[in-house]
């Protein structure tokens, strides 16, 4: 079963990757307010349910995928 | 006295084992290489260096790989019982994301790889990292890093500060660390990270003989243990 992870660095936390892409795309003349850079994770899982996958995949971002200190992550099945 | 010996971790990707190894038996010690894979540190082992470097190509987050290196769990249990582990760099990447240290280590605020020497301030004297400074020291080592801008959320911060374990700071920051927060000292006072090279300055003839101080003072620690034992 295919999961897809989106991890973020927190709100609050300092990430410059957005910020470079944030002036880059002010500079193209687009007008944001802010941008954020994270990650994206797909995992193919083996699990009998969406539950049982949902659950593997929280602890796999618990464990490995995302760092609670600074990011934050959503998990969903397309 | 026999020479202390100390294990020096090797990770793939780890690139100032070498240096490492080099300061610690310029400095009197018996260095010895621990292979990631290893379950065991070496016989006899009384202190542990994790080195810079990147290791498993800091892929996902720098560190994040490495903590589940087999060694890695030798390490964990030598730390519970007390023994003395300095993580450099990438070491402190490592200790960070294992737990073992408070904070994590994020992009520098440039984006920009940064080597060059820097000066910090140590913090605190009475550690086993930094028993031959003296309080308000300024020693000057180099840095070498594209991640290591240390972060803690406020509270943790602060909490950090007010039990002094934020033992090193840079003069001017380079990073865009939170309270400019160049080494850390864990709760126990016994595993300490740092983002500054110490063994690259360990001769004045190469730039700064400063490092040598917090090498030396791991050492001496490491050697009145000895005694105690003895």
């Amino acid at each position: 079963m295919k999961a897809t992870v989106l991890v973020r660095p927190k709100e609050g936390i300092l990430d410059p990757q957005g910020d470079a892409v944030g002036a880059s795309l002010r500079t193209l003349g687009f007008g944001i307010s802010d941008a954020r850079v994270g990650r994206l994770v797909e995992v193919d899982v083996e699990a009998g349910t969406v539950e049982e996958a949902r659950a593997q995949v929280d602890e796999m971002c618990k464990r490995l995928l995302a760092n609670p200190l600074i990011e934050s992550y959503e998990i969903t099945f397309p | 006295m026999t020479e202390p010996v100390v294990a020096v971790v090797r990770f793939p990707g780890s690139n100032d084992d070498r240096d490492a190894q080099w300061a610690l038996q310029a400095l009197g010690a018996d260095a010895r290489f621990a292979w990631h894979a290893d379950v065991e540190l070496p016989a006899g082992t009384r202190a542990v260096v994790l080195p810079g470097g990147f290791s498993y190509g800091d892929y996902l987050r720098c560190g994040a790989i490495a903590r589940f290196a087999p060694i890695m769990e030798a390490v964990r249990e030598f730390a519970h019982d007390g023994g003395l582990v300095l993580g450099i760099c990438n070491g402190f990447q490592v200790l960070c994301e294992a737990g073992l240290l408070p904070g994590a280590l994020r992009p520098n605020a440039s984006l920009r790889f940064i080597c060059r020497d820097v000066t910090v301030r140590v913090e605190r004297t009475d550690t086993p990292f930094t028993s031959r400074c003296t309080p308000g020291q300024k020693l000057v080592v180099p840095i070498k890093h594209g991640e290591g801008a240390w972060y803690a959320p406020t509270e943790l911060a602060e909490d950090l500060a007010a039990s002094d374990r934020l033992l090193l700071r840079y003069e001017e920051c380079p990073n865009g660390a939170v309270a400019d927060v160049a080494g850390v000292l864990n709760e126990d006072g016994n595993v300490m990270g740092l983002m500054p090279h110490p063994e690259h300055a360990v001769d004045p003839l190469l730039g700064s003989g400063d490092g040598a101080l917090l090498l030396a003072s791991m050492l001496d620690a490491v050697r009145e243990r000895e005694l105690v034992r003895s």
